[in-house]
């Protein structure tokens, strides 16, 4: 009797920490096997790659916690970015470029919201489709042709502030913005709420169409920052770029704890998250470990992260019901 | 005569752990007629009916089916000997035609490919066989509730060949219409020399279609005997049996002036009419029903969870227009629902979230949150209600269900509310659980809330109610004061609409 609760204890413990345990078991492990890994160099190369995904991940957190799902995130980029270049070109402002790219990430992210709570569309084909619409508008708006000159957009990835480069910085404020919103706010409580049960927040007298709305609008708004450091990280601007980040997006979020039936989760979780896919992608390449490896154990991290969120939850249903 | 019972029960017995479900019924059960089974909840009918289909094994006693002892242990195996069930809530399959669904389960033809042309020849013979018009290929969609039982009970015996039949409160999801041509199809079946079972709450249901009447209480068998011999005093008097017990905390309060008051309140989304009834500060009012009588209909629309057609609703004389559940708590109502595990609470949350989460807008400022006030608050307040928990971060789903209702009462009481709707509160909790309760509802209104509350146990219902209302199809049927509330004044009135002193 006592050696079972000592054992659940040890379960709860893993259910709780186990992502922060993988991430720092993670970090050892790489710091044994390469050299390289631990370098200053290294670790800021690693941050500076995770940035686009983490700040489309933070959003994704915001949607999965409250039962919803994004898979139009990288048309979004590509199409919020190209319109922030054309942009960019015609003012020469920095504020313009994340203006414009935010402007049209929140309208696409506003319209997925109405499609899923005004004509009921289920989110999964909401966004789907949302995801072909924006692919075929960026095509249409560039004649299908990237734009190689960009001027100086590209110094958004390359400039420093201190030691830390920009998307660095702009990863964490991101990252911070989301933290503030899931812990200290009103809406963010409606998030979890609509999430974790959805007819108890409608009878709580929680707006529920509203907050799943503005979980998009914000989401949008991060997706539009995402647009630009893609853009500039590539330092050119490609109509076909990011085709199926909305997949390292869901992984982030997922593998740092957010639970996929909604109404857990947190932006520390999402960002540790991020950082466990980037040092692994790091860890293999430092290795020379080809890219077509990389992402099977991508995939495979994915479905061990997963069921140990579903098995927990079944570990917790079954105390329930004793 | 006395040895052709169809299905015999001799001293049957059932133990759950901690109850005896069942304690030593014996009667039997005629070939070819109509026996309905009668009792409150808790009666032991369901338990009795899950015995026979094998749902559950009995502890001790015999069946005998045709004179044979028999024992199920599936509900696979009582069909094939013949007794099938028509639950109360029918698969439903929206896409499945008339045919496909006749012969769900059993469709002709070889190795795995089905014979469509066989299939559809079977099931319009069965169709024929039962006299019934349906065209083969229509959706099931496109069919009432009736339709689909209807189907469902010629599926049963036409298909798996069984002469007995158990009908679980077939009438519940059917509208009066419906209820007449289901009765027309039982006579058929009587005439078939099918025998059923039928069990039901409804008097002028019973009396219409029974031959025998079994009436049976707190596990109990208390009386057999063709209906003709039961009256329906008689009936209520057998199916209540003990006096209330004064087990309730219940204190005579002073009550005060109205503070609720509804005025013709029609829906035709929930089927009510005419609803018009006042409540008033520190008073318990009750609304009687059985279930579909309209009450959590009632209930639900005026916390704006469901919409209402038309109607007005005054809280302390002011008209307070009521859409949206947040119209109904700035009006000051605050509601438990009947089912707390999907409306009351988010259980992957804490206790601290899910008690402030009718209340956000109060605990936060330019849309944050006031998180020490929070905590003070809610703190508070589940200590005020005694909620046994390590603290309030510990997981709203981690709980026992006496704590979780607790959780959703500290809900409904952090918003200070006037009037607070209790349905159900005390539904699946254990006794000293409900208990607190009690006591908690005895405490709101010395403070003088309003409480509304709903109780399908009687006993509990007359022990805490001031007053109460009865209602019946949608409809206020009649009032009761607290000196007038007996088990069976208030049976007559929700069973059949009328009161007995006619």
């Amino acid at each position: 009797m006592e050696k079972k609760r000592i054992g659940s204890r040890v379960g709860t413990l893993i259910n709780h920490y186990g992502i922060y345990l993988m991430f720092v078991v993670l970090i050892a492990a790489s710091t044994i096997i390469s050299p390289r890994f631990m370098t200053y160099k290294n670790l800021i190369s690693v941050s500076k790659q995770i940035s686009v995904t983490a700040v489309m991940s933070f959003g994704m957190t915001l949607l999965i916690i409250s039962g919803q799902i994004d898979l139009s995130m990288g048309s979004t980029i590509a199409l919020s970015g190209m319109v922030s270049i054309n942009a960019f070109l015609a003012t020469g402002s920095y504020f313009v470029a994340f203006l414009v790219a935010c402007a049209v990430a929140v309208l696409v992210g506003y319209i997925n919201g109405h499609l899923i709570t005004t004509l009921r569309l289920p989110g999964f084909i909401a966004t789907m489709s949302m995801d072909t619409i924006a692919r075929g508008a960026v095509y249409l708006y560039t004649k299908g042709s990237p734009i190689y000159q960009i001027g100086d957009y590209g110094q958004v990835s390359t400039t420093y502030v201190g030691i830390f480069p920009l998307p660095v910085i702009i990863m964490v404020v991101v990252g911070i913005i989301c933290h503030i919103i899931l812990r200290y706010t009103r809406f963010g409580r409606s998030l979890y709420a609509c999430g974790g049960n959805i007819d108890a927040a409608e009878a709580s007298g929680i707006n529920v169409g509203r907050t799943k709305r503005m979980a998009f609008v914000v989401s949008g708004l991060f997706v539009g920052i995402a647009a630009v450091l893609q853009m500039a990280r590539l330092n050119s601007g490609l109509p076909d770029t990011a085709e199926g980040y909305h997949a390292d997006a869901i992984a982030a979020a997922v593998i740092g704890g957010t639970s996929f039936t909604g109404g857990t989760g947190t932006a520390i979780g999402t960002i540790v998250g991020a950082f466990i896919i980037g040092i692994i992608s790091n860890i293999l390449n430092l290795c020379g470990v080809q890219s077509y490896v990389q992402q099977i154990v991508k995939g495979t991290i994915i479905v061990v992260a997963v069921s140990f969120d579903l098995l927990g939850k079944a570990r917790k249903i079954r105390k329930i019901q004793k | 005569m006395e040895k052709n019972y169809k299905l015999e029960f001799q001293n049957i017995s059932k133990a759950f752990p901690g109850v005896l479900a069942l304690d030593n019924v014996s009667f039997g059960i005629y070939p070819g007629c109509v026996h309905v089974i009668m009792g409150e909840n808790g009666a032991g009918k369901s338990t009795l009916m899950k015995i026979i289909n094998g749902v559950h094994e009995k502890t001790e006693g015999v069946m005998l089916l045709d004179g044979k002892s028999v024992n199920f242990r599936s509900p696979g195996e009582a069909e094939k000997h013949g007794i099938g069930m028509i639950y109360q809530e029918l698969k439903y399959l929206p896409d499945f035609t008339v045919e496909r669904y006749l012969m769900l389960g059993r469709e002709p033809g070889r190795l795995g490919c089905i014979n469509w042309k066989q299939v559809t020849a079977e099931a319009k013979k069965m169709l024929d066989e039962a006299e019934l018009h349906y065209d083969l290929k229509t959706t099931l969609r496109m069919l009432s509730v009736s339709d689909i039982q209807l189907l469902e009970i010629t599926k049963v015996i036409n298909a798996e060949k069984c002469d007995v039949i158990i009908m679980d409160e077939p009438t519940s999801a059917l509208s009066n219409s419906e209820v007449e041509s289901l009765f027309i199809n039982i006579e058929k079946l009587k005439k078939r020399g099918i025998t059923v079972i039928y069990i039901s709450h409804k008097m002028d249901e019973i009396f219409r279609i029974a031959d025998y009447i079994t009436v049976m209480r707190d596990g109990q068998h208390i009386h057999t005997a063709p209906a003709s011999e039961f009256t329906r005093d008689s009936l209520v008097t057998m199916m209540v049996g003990r006096a209330v017990s004064d087990i309730y905390p219940k204190e005579a309060l002073p009550i005060g002036e109205t503070v609720l008051e509804v005025k013709d309140l029609n829906s035709d989304f929930a089927g009510l009419h005419d609803i018009n009834f006042y409540a008033r500060r520190g008073e318990i009012l009750g609304l009687a029903g059985l279930m579909g009588a309209g009450r959590t209909e009632t209930v639900r629309a005026i916390f704006g969870l469901d919409p209402f057609t038309s109607g007005e609703i005054y809280v302390e004389g002011k008209k307070v227009s009521i859409r949206t559940v947040a119209d109904a708590s700035a009006a000051g109502i605050a509601m438990a629902t009947e089912d707390r595990r999907r409306y009351g609470l988010v259980l992957c949350r804490n206790i601290r979230e899910n008690i402030s989460l009718a209340n956000l807008r109060a605990l936060s400022q330019w849309g944050f949150m006031r998180l020490k006030r929070e905590k003070r608050e809610t703190d508070e307040i589940a200590a005020r209600l005694r909620v046994k928990a390590a603290s309030t971060a510990v997981k709203a789903g981690t709980l026992s269900g006496g704590n979780q209702q607790k959780v959703v009462l500290c809900k409904c009481l952090l918003a200070n509310p006037k009037i607070i709707i209790l349905d159900e509160p005390t539904r699946g909790i254990d006794v000293g659980a409900k208990y607190e309760i009690y006591h908690l509802m005895t405490e709101m209104a010395q403070k003088g809330i309003c409480i509304i509350m709903i109780s399908s146990e009687l006993p509990e219902f007359i022990g805490m109610c001031d007053r109460c209302y009865t209602m019946y199809n949608g409809r206020i049927t009649g009032e009761l004061q607290r000196e007038e509330m007996t088990q069976e004044s208030v049976m007559q009135l929700i069973a059949s609409g009328q009161s007995g002193a006619r």
